[in-house]
């Protein structure tokens, strides 16, 4: 069942329409907060629904209200967010790091939920040709897990953890500080760029509020609500 | 007041060293209330901070160092002794910044009402001096805390040249770090403020502004000012 019927069959109260997968579309990196896929209490209980009705309507929301802000002093405009986290340099000076940290912001954050589904609402874990990548890069989905779950662990400070397909089509785990994501050309090592197909938010935001200091139960917990589905639809579009 | 728990008197000003241990607090967890919450305190101390200086001893042990004072080993952390790997001196970094800031931000906290509501003697005349007021100087220091961007802390120092500056630094770097800080930034903290979102987050939650206005009240300018004295009197 996919994530959409099941919401359906689910009769829950649906926060808005699904968005597109925007590991296909541009669009879906519109200047304006998209709403979430499904209701804030739909990860319960690995993500609770404070925590989520917070990170999305205030803390994302204030990454678009800022990137806007930044945009509009700069007198930028007609590009959607992805375009301009991908190259940074191409923008006006002072608005390099606004637009690095608040369109890197809503860019992983429009993201995250997007990779995110009910428990149980779809594939345990990697299939087809996904899990065939995962399976010949890292032994085995548990080996994949484990040192994905390191990198997300050993982040110090804020930032997130990454599943990337680099341009030689292989897959990476890698780690950024802050709101950095793997597409910021000349910010992150050129030996960690990559197009993502999954990341985890391990900003305190993220956890603190159910898990406090003990962020590897988080990571944990949040496996069960990985959306497979839809990562497998970034790796096959990635990897084309 | 639980048995243990050091008096104002005791608790030596931060440029006189930060021991490799648990400094208890001057007051009781609740003792913040309202403006930081006894679980806040209580999660922040006891495990945060703990896990800072455990991590600390390990990369020591690790490194077969030696160091009585981490306040000493984290201003000398750009030129670390040459068996420090760069893996060493990162968590050295880290956590041993994470352990003094630490220990500098219990220092200047009391309870509401136990504390002058400014700085008095000569940092007030500093303050003065360099910000025009009090509150210009509150406010460019909450700027400084509202702009860090991610984990970190506001801080106010005293510069090698006497000059009194707020500035931020990331994640648990601490403005005694010189040469990791930029060279214009690096001096001895007096004053320091946590942003990491574990400092304020079930409390405050997103409304970082609401907890740099409420820290105000808890600030402790006695002991600022004593940081100041010991800072300025070398």
């Amino acid at each position: 069942m996919n994530r959409r019927s099941f919401l359906v069959a689910g009769g829950a109260a649906v926060a808005g329409s699904v968005l597109p997968s925007p590991l296909h579309a541009a669009a879906a990196f519109p200047l304006e907060l998209g709403k979430l896929p499904y209701a804030p209490e739909a990860l319960e209980p690995h993500i609770d629904a404070q925590t989520m009705t917070i990170h999305h309507d205030k803390h994302h929301a204030a990454y678009v209200t800022n990137l806007n802000k930044a945009l509009d002093a700069a007198k930028v405009s007609g590009k959607d967010a992805l375009t301009l986290i991908k190259d940074l340099s191409a923008l006006p000076a002072d608005a390099q790091t606004a637009v690095r940290n608040n369109g890197g912001g809503h860019v992983n954050h429009t993201l995250f939920w997007s990779w995110m589904a009910p428990a149980g609402s779809g594939a345990k874990g990697p299939e087809g040709k996904l899990g065939a990548a995962i399976q010949s890069t890292f032994s085995s989905v548990d080996d994949f897990k484990k040192l994905f779950g390191e990198a997300a662990t050993k982040r110090f400070g804020s930032g997130w953890a990454w599943l990337v397909v680099k341009a030689d089509g292989k897959l990476a785990v890698t780690s950024t500080p802050n709101q950095d994501n793997p597409w910021m050309k000349g910010i992150v090592p050129d030996s960690d760029l990559g197009t993502p197909i999954l990341g985890l938010d391990v900003w305190e935001h993220a956890y603190y509020l159910k898990y406090q200091n003990k962020r590897p139960d988080y990571i944990t917990a949040w496996w069960n609500v990985v959306n497979w589905a839809e990562v497998a639809k970034g790796y096959a579009a990635a990897a084309a | 007041m639980v048995g243990g728990v050091h008096s104002e008197e005791t608790t030596p000003p931060i440029a006189q060293g930060v021991p490799l241990h648990l400094e208890p607090l001057a007051f009781e967890p609740e003792a913040l209330e309202p403006y930081i919450d006894a679980q806040t305190m209580r999660l922040h101390y006891e495990v945060h901070h703990a896990a800072y200086l455990n991590r600390l001893q390990a990369a020591l042990r690790e490194g077969n160092l030696r160091a009585a004072n981490a306040f000493s080993l984290i201003r000398g952390l750009k030129h670390p002794p040459a068996s420090v790997t760069p893996e060493l001196q990162t968590s050295l970094r880290q956590n041993g910044g994470g352990h003094v800031n630490h220990t500098i931000f219990w220092r200047i906290l009391t309870p509401p009402g136990k504390s002058p509501q400014g700085p008095q003697g000569r940092l007030a005349e500093a303050i003065q001096k360099e910000y025009g007021s009090l509150d210009t100087f509150k406010s460019v220091f909450a700027a400084a805390a509202m702009k860090r961007f991610g984990s970190g802390w506001a801080w106010l120092s005293v510069r090698e040249d006497g000059k009194l500056i707020v500035t931020s630094t990331p994640d648990q770097d601490n403005p005694a770090m010189c040469g990791l800080v930029p060279d214009e930034e690096c001096g001895l903290p007096i004053l320091g403020l946590d942003v990491w979102e574990h400092a304020y987050y079930l409390k405050y939650q997103n409304r970082r502004q609401d907890y740099v206005s409420a820290w105000w009240n808890v600030v402790n300018w006695t002991r600022v000012e004593r940081n100041f004295a010991v800072v300025t009197a070398r």
